[in-house]
Protein backbone atom coordinates (compact mmCIF):
# COMPACT_ATOMS: atom_id res chain seq x y z
CA UNK A 1 0.00 0.00 0.00
CA UNK A 2 2.85 2.35 1.15
CA UNK A 3 4.42 1.67 -1.98
CA UNK A 4 1.66 2.55 -4.18
CA UNK A 5 0.23 5.77 -2.74
CA UNK A 6 4.34 6.90 -2.69
CA UNK A 7 4.22 7.64 -6.42
CA UNK A 8 0.90 8.37 -8.20
CA UNK A 9 1.17 6.60 -11.10
CA UNK A 10 1.25 8.80 -14.46
CA UNK A 11 -0.80 6.34 -16.67
CA UNK A 12 -4.30 7.71 -16.28
CA UNK A 13 -6.35 4.10 -16.22
CA UNK A 14 -3.93 3.06 -13.96
CA UNK A 15 -4.71 6.06 -11.83
CA UNK A 16 -8.49 5.47 -12.18
CA UNK A 17 -8.00 2.16 -11.03
CA UNK A 18 -6.49 3.27 -7.93
CA UNK A 19 -8.60 5.43 -7.12
CA UNK A 20 -11.73 3.80 -7.47
CA UNK A 21 -12.07 1.80 -4.24
CA UNK A 22 -14.59 -0.94 -5.76
CA UNK A 23 -11.92 -1.85 -8.10
CA UNK A 24 -8.83 -1.37 -5.15
CA UNK A 25 -10.35 -3.04 -2.39
CA UNK A 26 -12.35 -5.98 -4.05
CA UNK A 27 -9.17 -6.74 -6.18
CA UNK A 28 -6.79 -6.49 -3.12
CA UNK A 29 -9.17 -9.31 -1.41
CA UNK A 30 -8.97 -10.85 -4.74
CA UNK A 31 -5.17 -11.16 -4.83
CA UNK A 32 -5.48 -12.85 -1.00
CA UNK A 33 -7.27 -15.19 -2.31
CA UNK A 34 -4.96 -16.07 -5.46
CA UNK A 35 -2.34 -16.44 -2.90
CA UNK A 36 -4.32 -18.15 -0.58
CA UNK A 37 -4.94 -20.76 -3.09
CA UNK A 38 -1.06 -20.98 -4.84
CA UNK A 39 0.64 -20.96 -1.63
CA UNK A 40 -2.20 -23.13 -0.21
CA UNK A 41 0.75 -26.23 0.70
CA UNK A 42 2.44 -24.00 2.60
CA UNK A 43 -0.15 -22.58 4.29
CA UNK A 44 -1.86 -25.13 5.58
CA UNK A 45 -0.73 -26.18 9.00
CA UNK A 46 -2.07 -29.83 8.14
CA UNK A 47 -2.66 -32.38 5.18
CA UNK A 48 -6.32 -31.22 4.16
CA UNK A 49 -7.24 -35.04 4.11
CA UNK A 50 -5.50 -36.70 7.01
CA UNK A 51 -8.06 -38.12 9.07
CA UNK A 52 -7.78 -38.09 12.84
CA UNK A 53 -11.20 -40.04 14.46
CA UNK A 54 -10.21 -39.66 17.27
CA UNK A 55 -10.14 -36.00 16.87
CA UNK A 56 -13.89 -36.04 15.37
CA UNK A 57 -15.41 -32.13 15.42
CA UNK A 58 -13.21 -30.03 17.49
CA UNK A 59 -14.53 -26.57 17.58
CA UNK A 60 -12.45 -23.65 16.48
CA UNK A 61 -10.46 -21.44 18.93
CA UNK A 62 -12.88 -19.00 20.31
CA UNK A 63 -14.70 -21.76 22.11
CA UNK A 64 -13.21 -23.70 25.33
CA UNK A 65 -13.09 -26.88 23.74
CA UNK A 66 -11.06 -26.11 21.38
CA UNK A 67 -7.60 -27.16 20.72
CA UNK A 68 -4.85 -24.74 20.16
CA UNK A 69 -3.28 -27.29 17.49
CA UNK A 70 -6.38 -27.03 15.45
CA UNK A 71 -7.15 -23.19 14.97
CA UNK A 72 -10.58 -23.42 13.08
CA UNK A 73 -11.20 -26.76 14.50
CA UNK A 74 -11.81 -30.33 12.56
CA UNK A 75 -14.53 -31.81 10.41
CA UNK A 76 -16.47 -35.25 10.88
CA UNK A 77 -13.82 -36.96 10.13
CA UNK A 78 -11.28 -35.28 12.50
CA UNK A 79 -9.81 -33.10 9.03
CA UNK A 80 -8.12 -29.94 9.84
CA UNK A 81 -10.84 -27.11 9.23
CA UNK A 82 -8.66 -24.46 8.25
CA UNK A 83 -6.00 -26.46 6.17
CA UNK A 84 -9.42 -27.65 4.38
CA UNK A 85 -10.29 -24.20 3.87
CA UNK A 86 -7.24 -22.98 2.24
CA UNK A 87 -7.17 -25.83 -0.02
CA UNK A 88 -10.32 -24.51 -0.86
CA UNK A 89 -9.76 -21.76 -2.40
CA UNK A 90 -7.43 -23.67 -5.17
CA UNK A 91 -11.08 -25.44 -6.37
CA UNK A 92 -13.22 -22.12 -6.17
CA UNK A 93 -10.60 -20.59 -7.89
CA UNK A 94 -9.33 -23.02 -10.55
CA UNK A 95 -12.92 -24.01 -11.43
CA UNK A 96 -14.20 -20.40 -12.23
CA UNK A 97 -10.50 -20.01 -14.15
CA UNK A 98 -11.03 -23.09 -16.32
CA UNK A 99 -14.86 -22.79 -17.01
CA UNK A 100 -14.12 -19.02 -18.18
CA UNK A 101 -11.67 -20.48 -20.64
CA UNK A 102 -13.92 -23.07 -22.23
CA UNK A 103 -16.90 -20.44 -21.55
CA UNK A 104 -15.28 -17.74 -22.61
CA UNK A 105 -14.07 -19.20 -26.19
CA UNK A 106 -17.65 -20.43 -27.15
CA UNK A 107 -19.17 -17.27 -26.09
CA UNK A 108 -16.72 -15.09 -27.96
CA UNK A 109 -16.56 -16.93 -30.88
CA UNK A 110 -20.35 -17.22 -31.33
CA UNK A 111 -20.43 -13.30 -30.50
CA UNK A 112 -17.60 -12.22 -33.16
CA UNK A 113 -19.68 -14.38 -35.69
CA UNK A 114 -23.09 -12.94 -34.80
CA UNK A 115 -22.35 -9.15 -34.53
CA UNK A 116 -19.79 -9.26 -37.82
CA UNK A 117 -21.72 -11.43 -39.85
CA UNK A 118 -25.65 -10.55 -38.99
CA UNK A 119 -28.52 -11.38 -41.20
CA UNK A 120 -28.96 -15.29 -41.00
CA UNK A 121 -26.15 -15.81 -39.23
CA UNK A 122 -27.12 -13.66 -36.06
CA UNK A 123 -30.37 -15.26 -36.79
CA UNK A 124 -29.31 -18.52 -36.03
CA UNK A 125 -26.81 -17.48 -33.30
CA UNK A 126 -29.04 -15.65 -31.33
CA UNK A 127 -32.08 -18.37 -31.77
CA UNK A 128 -28.81 -20.85 -30.11
CA UNK A 129 -28.75 -18.11 -27.12
CA UNK A 130 -32.41 -18.23 -26.23
CA UNK A 131 -32.27 -22.04 -26.53
CA UNK A 132 -29.38 -21.57 -23.59
CA UNK A 133 -30.95 -19.18 -21.73
CA UNK A 134 -34.26 -21.16 -21.38
CA UNK A 135 -32.69 -24.21 -19.85
CA UNK A 136 -32.98 -24.48 -16.57
CA UNK A 137 -28.76 -24.35 -15.35
CA UNK A 138 -28.80 -25.97 -12.02
CA UNK A 139 -30.36 -28.47 -13.18
CA UNK A 140 -29.60 -29.18 -16.29
CA UNK A 141 -25.47 -29.15 -15.28
CA UNK A 142 -27.16 -31.66 -12.36
CA UNK A 143 -27.95 -34.22 -14.82
CA UNK A 144 -25.00 -33.68 -17.04
CA UNK A 145 -23.27 -34.21 -14.44
CA UNK A 146 -24.90 -37.14 -13.21
CA UNK A 147 -24.78 -38.97 -17.04
CA UNK A 148 -21.25 -37.68 -17.71
CA UNK A 149 -19.41 -39.03 -14.72
CA UNK A 150 -18.38 -36.90 -12.39
CA UNK A 151 -14.59 -35.65 -12.75
CA UNK A 152 -13.18 -32.16 -12.12
CA UNK A 153 -13.00 -32.37 -15.78
CA UNK A 154 -16.78 -33.12 -16.63
CA UNK A 155 -17.49 -30.58 -14.64
CA UNK A 156 -15.86 -27.98 -15.87
CA UNK A 157 -17.04 -28.75 -18.97
CA UNK A 158 -20.01 -28.66 -18.30
CA UNK A 159 -20.24 -25.92 -16.27
CA UNK A 160 -18.41 -24.11 -19.69
CA UNK A 161 -20.82 -25.36 -21.97
CA UNK A 162 -23.38 -23.74 -19.99
CA UNK A 163 -22.29 -20.33 -19.04
CA UNK A 164 -21.63 -18.86 -22.59
CA UNK A 165 -24.18 -17.10 -22.63
CA UNK A 166 -23.25 -13.46 -21.55
CA UNK A 167 -19.74 -13.63 -23.28
CA UNK A 168 -22.04 -14.19 -26.63
CA UNK A 169 -24.62 -11.32 -25.55
CA UNK A 170 -21.72 -8.64 -24.69
CA UNK A 171 -19.56 -9.83 -27.70
CA UNK A 172 -21.99 -9.61 -30.32
CA UNK A 173 -22.81 -6.15 -29.21
CA UNK A 174 -19.77 -4.89 -28.88
CA UNK A 175 -18.74 -6.70 -32.50
CA UNK A 176 -21.53 -4.79 -34.55
CA UNK A 177 -20.81 -1.48 -33.07
CA UNK A 178 -16.61 -1.99 -34.70
CA UNK A 179 -17.92 -4.01 -37.90
CA UNK A 180 -18.71 -0.30 -39.35
CA UNK A 181 -15.95 1.54 -37.88
CA UNK A 182 -13.07 2.91 -40.55
CA UNK A 183 -10.55 0.80 -39.55
CA UNK A 184 -12.29 -2.34 -40.15
CA UNK A 185 -14.07 -1.29 -43.69
CA UNK A 186 -10.59 -0.34 -44.62
CA UNK A 187 -9.24 -3.86 -43.56
CA UNK A 188 -11.99 -5.49 -45.72
CA UNK A 189 -11.27 -3.43 -48.79
CA UNK A 190 -7.22 -4.27 -48.81
CA UNK A 191 -8.71 -7.26 -48.79
CA UNK A 192 -7.21 -9.06 -44.93
CA UNK A 193 -9.61 -12.44 -44.11
CA UNK A 194 -11.91 -12.63 -42.19
CA UNK A 195 -10.30 -14.95 -39.25
CA UNK A 196 -7.92 -11.81 -39.24
CA UNK A 197 -10.27 -9.02 -38.96
CA UNK A 198 -11.89 -10.91 -36.02
CA UNK A 199 -9.88 -12.21 -34.24
CA UNK A 200 -6.75 -9.84 -34.57
CA UNK A 201 -8.40 -6.50 -34.63
CA UNK A 202 -11.94 -6.93 -33.57
CA UNK A 203 -11.22 -8.90 -30.37
CA UNK A 204 -8.39 -6.63 -29.43
CA UNK A 205 -10.40 -4.24 -29.25
CA UNK A 206 -12.77 -5.02 -26.71
CA UNK A 207 -10.33 -6.84 -24.36
CA UNK A 208 -11.77 -4.46 -21.62
CA UNK A 209 -15.28 -5.51 -22.22
CA UNK A 210 -14.72 -9.31 -22.35
CA UNK A 211 -12.09 -8.70 -19.03
CA UNK A 212 -15.35 -7.01 -17.11
CA UNK A 213 -17.76 -9.79 -18.16
CA UNK A 214 -15.26 -12.66 -16.93
CA UNK A 215 -14.70 -11.35 -13.54
CA UNK A 216 -18.29 -11.07 -13.21
CA UNK A 217 -18.95 -14.58 -14.46
CA UNK A 218 -16.25 -16.17 -12.43
CA UNK A 219 -18.40 -15.26 -9.46
CA UNK A 220 -21.04 -16.87 -11.31
CA UNK A 221 -19.35 -19.89 -11.81
CA UNK A 222 -18.20 -19.66 -8.34
CA UNK A 223 -21.70 -19.55 -6.75
CA UNK A 224 -22.93 -22.84 -9.27
CA UNK A 225 -20.00 -25.00 -8.57
CA UNK A 226 -20.58 -24.52 -4.72
CA UNK A 227 -24.29 -24.95 -5.11
CA UNK A 228 -23.48 -28.18 -7.38
CA UNK A 229 -21.17 -29.99 -5.07
CA UNK A 230 -23.58 -28.84 -2.06
CA UNK A 231 -25.96 -30.94 -4.24
CA UNK A 232 -23.73 -33.85 -4.09
CA UNK A 233 -23.05 -33.78 -7.39
CA UNK A 234 -20.26 -31.17 -8.22
CA UNK A 235 -16.84 -32.08 -7.15
CA UNK A 236 -16.39 -35.27 -5.34
CA UNK A 237 -15.14 -35.92 -1.54
CA UNK A 238 -12.92 -35.79 -0.61
CA UNK A 239 -11.59 -32.86 -2.37
CA UNK A 240 -12.06 -29.87 -0.15
CA UNK A 241 -14.52 -27.43 -1.91
CA UNK A 242 -16.36 -25.11 0.35
CA UNK A 243 -19.85 -25.99 -1.25
CA UNK A 244 -19.30 -29.57 -0.39
CA UNK A 245 -17.37 -28.64 3.24
CA UNK A 246 -20.80 -26.71 3.42
CA UNK A 247 -22.79 -30.21 2.53
CA UNK A 248 -20.70 -31.80 5.07
CA UNK A 249 -21.46 -30.00 7.76
CA UNK A 250 -24.99 -30.03 7.44
CA UNK A 251 -25.41 -33.30 9.72
CA UNK A 252 -24.06 -31.44 12.60
CA UNK A 253 -25.54 -28.08 11.90
CA UNK A 254 -27.12 -27.45 15.13
CA UNK A 255 -24.46 -28.26 17.15
CA UNK A 256 -21.47 -27.17 15.24
CA UNK A 257 -22.80 -24.20 12.84
CA UNK A 258 -19.10 -23.15 12.59
CA UNK A 259 -18.79 -25.79 10.07
CA UNK A 260 -21.29 -24.16 8.02
CA UNK A 261 -20.86 -20.74 8.45
CA UNK A 262 -16.79 -20.63 7.82
CA UNK A 263 -16.61 -22.06 4.21
CA UNK A 264 -19.71 -20.22 3.65
CA UNK A 265 -18.32 -16.51 4.79
CA UNK A 266 -15.28 -17.39 2.25
CA UNK A 267 -17.47 -17.99 -0.26
CA UNK A 268 -19.59 -14.89 0.57
CA UNK A 269 -16.34 -12.89 0.67
CA UNK A 270 -14.80 -14.47 -2.46
CA UNK A 271 -17.53 -13.49 -4.52
CA UNK A 272 -18.10 -10.34 -3.41
CA UNK A 273 -14.64 -9.24 -3.88
CA UNK A 274 -14.89 -10.43 -7.72
CA UNK A 275 -18.07 -8.78 -8.08
CA UNK A 276 -16.89 -5.70 -6.60
CA UNK A 277 -13.73 -5.42 -8.71
CA UNK A 278 -15.67 -6.37 -11.84
CA UNK A 279 -18.44 -3.91 -11.04
CA UNK A 280 -15.46 -1.19 -10.66
CA UNK A 281 -13.93 -2.65 -13.98
CA UNK A 282 -17.19 -1.97 -15.65
CA UNK A 283 -16.97 1.95 -14.30
CA UNK A 284 -13.76 3.10 -15.39
CA UNK A 285 -13.73 0.80 -18.63
CA UNK A 286 -17.49 1.47 -19.99
CA UNK A 287 -18.17 4.18 -22.28
CA UNK A 288 -20.37 5.85 -20.04
CA UNK A 289 -22.12 5.05 -16.47
CA UNK A 290 -25.34 3.71 -16.32
CA UNK B 1 -48.21 -5.94 -34.08
CA UNK B 2 -49.48 -9.47 -35.33
CA UNK B 3 -46.34 -9.75 -37.75
CA UNK B 4 -44.40 -8.95 -34.01
CA UNK B 5 -46.46 -11.57 -31.91
CA UNK B 6 -46.30 -14.30 -34.98
CA UNK B 7 -42.28 -13.92 -35.14
CA UNK B 8 -42.16 -13.87 -31.38
CA UNK B 9 -44.14 -16.91 -31.51
CA UNK B 10 -42.54 -18.68 -34.06
CA UNK B 11 -39.09 -18.05 -32.63
CA UNK B 12 -40.63 -19.23 -29.45
CA UNK B 13 -41.08 -22.49 -31.47
CA UNK B 14 -38.11 -23.17 -32.26
CA UNK B 15 -36.77 -22.80 -29.16
CA UNK B 16 -38.76 -24.97 -27.48
CA UNK B 17 -38.56 -27.39 -30.14
CA UNK B 18 -34.33 -27.19 -29.68
CA UNK B 19 -34.56 -27.47 -25.76
CA UNK B 20 -37.41 -31.00 -26.57
CA UNK B 21 -34.62 -32.28 -28.18
CA UNK B 22 -31.86 -31.30 -25.65
CA UNK B 23 -34.03 -33.04 -22.80
CA UNK B 24 -34.82 -35.79 -24.95
CA UNK B 25 -31.26 -36.43 -25.66
CA UNK B 26 -30.56 -36.73 -21.94
CA UNK B 27 -32.55 -40.34 -21.92
CA UNK B 28 -29.29 -41.63 -24.46
CA UNK B 29 -26.07 -40.25 -23.20
CA UNK B 30 -26.79 -41.83 -20.00
CA UNK B 31 -26.26 -45.20 -21.77
CA UNK B 32 -28.90 -47.86 -22.78
CA UNK B 33 -32.26 -47.17 -20.95
CA UNK B 34 -33.32 -51.01 -21.18
CA UNK B 35 -30.30 -51.74 -19.10
CA UNK B 36 -31.07 -49.38 -16.18
CA UNK B 37 -34.90 -50.08 -16.05
CA UNK B 38 -33.92 -53.83 -15.91
CA UNK B 39 -31.73 -53.16 -12.73
CA UNK B 40 -28.32 -54.62 -11.66
CA UNK B 41 -30.14 -58.04 -11.44
CA UNK B 42 -31.31 -57.78 -14.74
CA UNK B 43 -29.98 -60.67 -17.58
CA UNK B 44 -29.84 -59.68 -21.41
CA UNK B 45 -32.81 -60.98 -22.21
CA UNK B 46 -34.70 -59.01 -19.41
CA UNK B 47 -32.87 -56.18 -21.52
CA UNK B 48 -34.22 -57.21 -24.69
CA UNK B 49 -37.33 -57.41 -23.87
CA UNK B 50 -37.68 -53.89 -22.26
CA UNK B 51 -35.99 -52.61 -25.45
CA UNK B 52 -39.15 -53.55 -27.56
CA UNK B 53 -42.02 -52.86 -24.60
CA UNK B 54 -40.75 -49.79 -24.29
CA UNK B 55 -39.98 -48.82 -27.76
CA UNK B 56 -36.17 -48.26 -27.35
CA UNK B 57 -35.67 -50.65 -30.61
CA UNK B 58 -37.11 -48.07 -32.98
CA UNK B 59 -34.87 -45.66 -34.36
CA UNK B 60 -34.38 -42.64 -32.45
CA UNK B 61 -35.75 -39.48 -34.28
CA UNK B 62 -39.55 -41.85 -34.14
CA UNK B 63 -39.07 -42.10 -30.70
CA UNK B 64 -38.17 -38.23 -30.37
CA UNK B 65 -41.81 -37.54 -31.84
CA UNK B 66 -43.44 -40.44 -30.34
CA UNK B 67 -41.96 -38.62 -26.85
CA UNK B 68 -43.05 -34.56 -28.00
CA UNK B 69 -46.18 -35.85 -29.55
CA UNK B 70 -46.85 -37.80 -25.99
CA UNK B 71 -45.72 -34.89 -23.89
CA UNK B 72 -47.87 -32.50 -25.75
CA UNK B 73 -50.58 -34.75 -24.27
CA UNK B 74 -49.44 -34.48 -20.47
CA UNK B 75 -48.02 -38.03 -20.62
CA UNK B 76 -44.58 -37.96 -19.84
CA UNK B 77 -43.85 -41.83 -19.50
CA UNK B 78 -43.35 -44.08 -16.39
CA UNK B 79 -41.26 -43.63 -13.71
CA UNK B 80 -38.64 -46.01 -13.36
CA UNK B 81 -38.55 -45.28 -9.71
CA UNK B 82 -42.38 -45.41 -8.92
CA UNK B 83 -43.40 -47.11 -11.66
CA UNK B 84 -46.24 -44.59 -12.58
CA UNK B 85 -47.02 -42.08 -14.63
CA UNK B 86 -44.58 -39.08 -14.63
CA UNK B 87 -47.22 -36.41 -14.82
CA UNK B 88 -48.91 -37.81 -11.68
CA UNK B 89 -45.68 -37.68 -9.68
CA UNK B 90 -45.30 -34.14 -10.88
CA UNK B 91 -48.77 -32.99 -10.77
CA UNK B 92 -48.55 -34.29 -6.80
CA UNK B 93 -45.64 -31.78 -6.12
CA UNK B 94 -45.86 -28.49 -8.16
CA UNK B 95 -47.72 -27.09 -6.50
CA UNK B 96 -44.81 -26.77 -3.35
CA UNK B 97 -43.06 -25.06 -6.08
CA UNK B 98 -44.89 -22.78 -8.12
CA UNK B 99 -46.01 -21.51 -4.69
CA UNK B 100 -42.62 -20.70 -3.59
CA UNK B 101 -41.99 -19.19 -7.03
CA UNK B 102 -44.48 -17.12 -7.39
CA UNK B 103 -44.64 -16.16 -3.93
CA UNK B 104 -41.22 -15.08 -3.49
CA UNK B 105 -41.11 -13.62 -6.78
CA UNK B 106 -44.19 -11.03 -5.85
CA UNK B 107 -42.49 -10.30 -2.33
CA UNK B 108 -38.77 -9.34 -4.23
CA UNK B 109 -41.11 -6.93 -7.08
CA UNK B 110 -42.83 -5.44 -3.85
CA UNK B 111 -39.48 -4.71 -2.08
CA UNK B 112 -37.61 -4.12 -5.36
CA UNK B 113 -39.87 -1.03 -7.46
CA UNK B 114 -40.22 0.85 -4.49
CA UNK B 115 -36.96 0.64 -3.44
CA UNK B 116 -35.27 1.55 -7.08
CA UNK B 117 -37.23 4.60 -7.32
CA UNK B 118 -36.22 6.07 -3.84
CA UNK B 119 -33.12 5.37 -4.10
CA UNK B 120 -33.23 6.73 -8.20
CA UNK B 121 -34.80 9.98 -6.56
CA UNK B 122 -31.37 10.94 -4.77
CA UNK B 123 -28.53 9.14 -6.11
CA UNK B 124 -26.06 8.13 -3.45
CA UNK B 125 -28.34 9.13 -0.72
CA UNK B 126 -28.81 7.22 1.93
CA UNK B 127 -31.27 4.69 0.95
CA UNK B 128 -29.39 4.41 -2.08
CA UNK B 129 -26.79 3.43 -0.74
CA UNK B 130 -28.60 0.52 1.52
CA UNK B 131 -29.81 -0.86 -1.55
CA UNK B 132 -26.64 -0.94 -2.75
CA UNK B 133 -25.86 -2.91 0.03
CA UNK B 134 -28.53 -5.04 -0.22
CA UNK B 135 -28.06 -5.61 -4.12
CA UNK B 136 -23.84 -6.32 -3.47
CA UNK B 137 -24.49 -8.82 -0.72
CA UNK B 138 -27.94 -10.07 -2.61
CA UNK B 139 -25.52 -11.33 -5.21
CA UNK B 140 -22.89 -12.62 -3.09
CA UNK B 141 -24.61 -14.56 -0.60
CA UNK B 142 -24.69 -18.08 -2.45
CA UNK B 143 -28.57 -18.96 -1.73
CA UNK B 144 -28.31 -22.49 0.05
CA UNK B 145 -25.97 -21.26 2.49
CA UNK B 146 -28.15 -17.73 2.92
CA UNK B 147 -31.13 -20.70 3.94
CA UNK B 148 -29.29 -22.98 6.18
CA UNK B 149 -27.58 -19.97 8.57
CA UNK B 150 -31.21 -19.00 8.53
CA UNK B 151 -32.43 -21.91 9.71
CA UNK B 152 -29.41 -22.37 12.64
CA UNK B 153 -30.20 -18.85 13.57
CA UNK B 154 -34.20 -18.11 12.91
CA UNK B 155 -35.09 -22.09 13.44
CA UNK B 156 -32.95 -23.42 16.23
CA UNK B 157 -31.86 -20.77 18.10
CA UNK B 158 -34.90 -18.52 17.71
CA UNK B 159 -37.27 -20.65 17.30
CA UNK B 160 -39.56 -18.37 15.50
CA UNK B 161 -40.33 -21.01 12.30
CA UNK B 162 -40.85 -24.09 11.82
CA UNK B 163 -37.20 -25.71 9.83
CA UNK B 164 -38.70 -27.94 7.45
CA UNK B 165 -41.78 -28.85 5.39
CA UNK B 166 -45.14 -26.97 4.65
CA UNK B 167 -47.54 -28.64 6.80
CA UNK B 168 -47.87 -25.28 8.52
CA UNK B 169 -48.05 -22.04 6.31
CA UNK B 170 -44.86 -20.72 8.39
CA UNK B 171 -42.32 -23.28 6.37
CA UNK B 172 -42.68 -20.93 3.92
CA UNK B 173 -40.91 -17.90 5.43
CA UNK B 174 -37.64 -18.32 5.32
CA UNK B 175 -37.83 -20.05 1.85
CA UNK B 176 -39.40 -17.35 0.61
CA UNK B 177 -37.26 -14.72 2.33
CA UNK B 178 -34.45 -16.31 0.61
CA UNK B 179 -35.51 -17.14 -2.26
CA UNK B 180 -36.74 -13.33 -2.99
CA UNK B 181 -33.53 -11.67 -1.60
CA UNK B 182 -31.47 -13.79 -4.70
CA UNK B 183 -33.89 -12.37 -7.11
CA UNK B 184 -33.92 -8.65 -5.70
CA UNK B 185 -30.65 -6.75 -6.51
CA UNK B 186 -31.52 -7.40 -9.83
CA UNK B 187 -34.80 -5.68 -10.64
CA UNK B 188 -33.57 -3.27 -7.89
CA UNK B 189 -30.64 -2.06 -9.96
CA UNK B 190 -32.61 -2.19 -13.18
CA UNK B 191 -35.54 0.03 -11.60
CA UNK B 192 -33.07 2.81 -10.19
CA UNK B 193 -31.02 2.76 -13.37
CA UNK B 194 -34.80 3.39 -15.22
CA UNK B 195 -35.77 5.66 -13.35
CA UNK B 196 -32.43 7.71 -13.28
CA UNK B 197 -32.78 7.83 -16.90
CA UNK B 198 -36.13 8.62 -17.11
CA UNK B 199 -36.18 11.44 -14.27
CA UNK B 200 -33.90 13.43 -16.72
CA UNK B 201 -35.79 13.40 -19.52
CA UNK B 202 -37.46 16.05 -21.17
CA UNK B 203 -41.09 14.95 -20.71
CA UNK B 204 -40.64 14.47 -16.75
CA UNK B 205 -39.31 18.37 -16.13
CA UNK B 206 -42.21 19.38 -18.53
CA UNK B 207 -44.59 17.59 -16.20
CA UNK B 208 -43.08 19.09 -13.75
CA UNK B 209 -42.86 22.03 -14.84
CA UNK B 210 -46.39 22.22 -15.50
CA UNK B 211 -46.96 21.91 -12.03
CA UNK B 212 -47.61 17.92 -11.35
CA UNK B 213 -47.49 17.02 -7.84
CA UNK B 214 -44.30 14.80 -7.78
CA UNK B 215 -46.29 11.37 -6.80
CA UNK B 216 -48.35 11.94 -10.31
CA UNK B 217 -44.94 12.32 -12.07
CA UNK B 218 -43.33 9.54 -10.60
CA UNK B 219 -46.20 6.58 -10.77
CA UNK B 220 -48.01 8.16 -13.34
CA UNK B 221 -45.26 9.13 -16.08
CA UNK B 222 -42.11 8.44 -15.32
CA UNK B 223 -42.77 4.85 -13.81
CA UNK B 224 -44.48 3.33 -17.27
CA UNK B 225 -41.51 3.99 -19.32
CA UNK B 226 -38.69 3.02 -16.47
CA UNK B 227 -40.93 -0.49 -16.30
CA UNK B 228 -39.96 -1.57 -19.88
CA UNK B 229 -37.15 -2.87 -19.10
CA UNK B 230 -38.37 -4.47 -15.93
CA UNK B 231 -40.79 -6.43 -17.78
CA UNK B 232 -38.23 -8.19 -20.06
CA UNK B 233 -35.82 -8.69 -16.51
CA UNK B 234 -39.01 -9.95 -14.28
CA UNK B 235 -40.10 -12.42 -16.85
CA UNK B 236 -36.13 -14.09 -16.79
CA UNK B 237 -36.22 -13.83 -13.11
CA UNK B 238 -39.30 -15.64 -12.59
CA UNK B 239 -38.18 -18.32 -14.85
CA UNK B 240 -34.69 -18.52 -12.55
CA UNK B 241 -36.70 -18.65 -9.42
CA UNK B 242 -38.98 -21.19 -10.07
CA UNK B 243 -35.54 -23.68 -11.36
CA UNK B 244 -33.40 -21.82 -9.21
CA UNK B 245 -35.86 -23.47 -6.14
CA UNK B 246 -34.63 -26.68 -6.92
CA UNK B 247 -31.49 -26.18 -4.15
CA UNK B 248 -34.08 -23.76 -1.86
CA UNK B 249 -36.58 -27.11 -2.03
CA UNK B 250 -33.27 -29.43 -0.91
CA UNK B 251 -32.19 -26.87 2.19
CA UNK B 252 -35.83 -26.51 3.30
CA UNK B 253 -36.32 -30.53 2.42
CA UNK B 254 -39.58 -29.01 0.46
CA UNK B 255 -41.64 -31.46 -1.21
CA UNK B 256 -41.74 -29.28 -4.38
CA UNK B 257 -40.76 -30.16 -8.11
CA UNK B 258 -36.70 -29.04 -7.88
CA UNK B 259 -36.46 -31.76 -4.88
CA UNK B 260 -38.26 -34.08 -6.47
CA UNK B 261 -35.53 -33.77 -9.95
CA UNK B 262 -32.72 -33.57 -7.90
CA UNK B 263 -33.92 -37.14 -5.90
CA UNK B 264 -34.56 -38.30 -9.14
CA UNK B 265 -31.58 -37.74 -10.50
CA UNK B 266 -29.57 -39.51 -7.70
CA UNK B 267 -31.72 -42.85 -7.71
CA UNK B 268 -31.01 -42.08 -12.13
CA UNK B 269 -34.89 -41.60 -12.51
CA UNK B 270 -34.35 -39.97 -15.98
CA UNK B 271 -37.64 -39.59 -16.90
CA UNK B 272 -38.57 -37.49 -14.56
CA UNK B 273 -36.09 -35.67 -14.73
CA UNK B 274 -36.33 -35.06 -18.34
CA UNK B 275 -40.15 -33.70 -18.03
CA UNK B 276 -39.34 -31.53 -15.01
CA UNK B 277 -36.03 -30.24 -17.43
CA UNK B 278 -38.74 -29.73 -20.22
CA UNK B 279 -41.27 -27.94 -18.32
CA UNK B 280 -39.18 -25.35 -16.64
CA UNK B 281 -37.78 -24.37 -19.80
CA UNK B 282 -41.20 -24.36 -21.86
CA UNK B 283 -42.45 -22.14 -18.76
CA UNK B 284 -39.21 -19.68 -19.51
CA UNK B 285 -39.81 -19.78 -22.96
CA UNK B 286 -43.68 -18.76 -22.46
CA UNK B 287 -42.50 -16.24 -20.03
CA UNK B 288 -40.24 -14.69 -21.70
CA UNK B 289 -42.23 -14.47 -24.95
CA UNK B 290 -45.24 -12.99 -23.16
CA UNK B 291 -42.80 -10.31 -21.74
CA UNK B 292 -41.75 -9.05 -25.26
CA UNK B 293 -45.44 -9.16 -26.29
CA UNK B 294 -46.48 -7.33 -23.31
CA UNK B 295 -43.11 -4.83 -23.87
CA UNK B 296 -44.48 -4.53 -27.74
CA UNK B 297 -47.75 -3.43 -26.33
CA UNK B 298 -46.34 -0.71 -23.80
CA UNK B 299 -43.97 0.61 -26.18
CA UNK B 300 -44.48 0.99 -30.52
CA UNK B 301 -41.15 1.61 -30.75
CA UNK B 302 -40.16 -1.87 -29.82
CA UNK B 303 -42.54 -3.88 -33.14
CA UNK B 304 -40.07 -3.04 -35.45
CA UNK B 305 -37.10 -4.17 -34.56
CA UNK B 306 -35.41 -7.43 -35.60
CA UNK B 307 -36.35 -10.76 -32.91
Amino acid sequence: MTARSAKAPSNPVLRRILTNSGVSIGGGVLILFVLMAMLAPLLAPHDPFAQDLTRRLLPPFWHDRSVSEHLLGTDHLGRDYLSRLIFGAQVSLGVGLGVIMVAGAIGVTLGLLAGYFGGRVDMFISFIIATRLSLPIVLVALAAVAVGGASLRTLIIVMGLLLWDQFAVVTRAATQSLRSQEFIVGLRAIGASTPRILFLEILPNMRSTILVVVTLEVANVILLEAALSFLGLGVRPPTPSWGLMIAEGRDNILFDPWLIALPGSLLCLLVLAVNLFGDGMRDITGPKRK
Amino acid sequence: MTLFILKRLLIAFFVCLAVSAISFALMFLSGDPAIAIAGSGGRAEDAAAIRVAYGFDRPILVQYADWVWSALHGDFGQSIYFNIPVSEIIGNRIGVTLTLGFVAFAVALIVAVPLGIAAAMRPNGLIDRLALILAVTGQAIPSFWLGLMAIVVFGAWYGWVPISGTEEWQGYILPVIVLSYYALPAMMRITRSGMIDVLASDYVRAAYAKGLPAHRVIWGHALRNAVLPLVSLAAVQLGLLLSGSIVIESVFALNGMGRLAWESLLRSDLPVVQAIILLLSLLYVALTTLADIVNAMLDPRLRGGSI
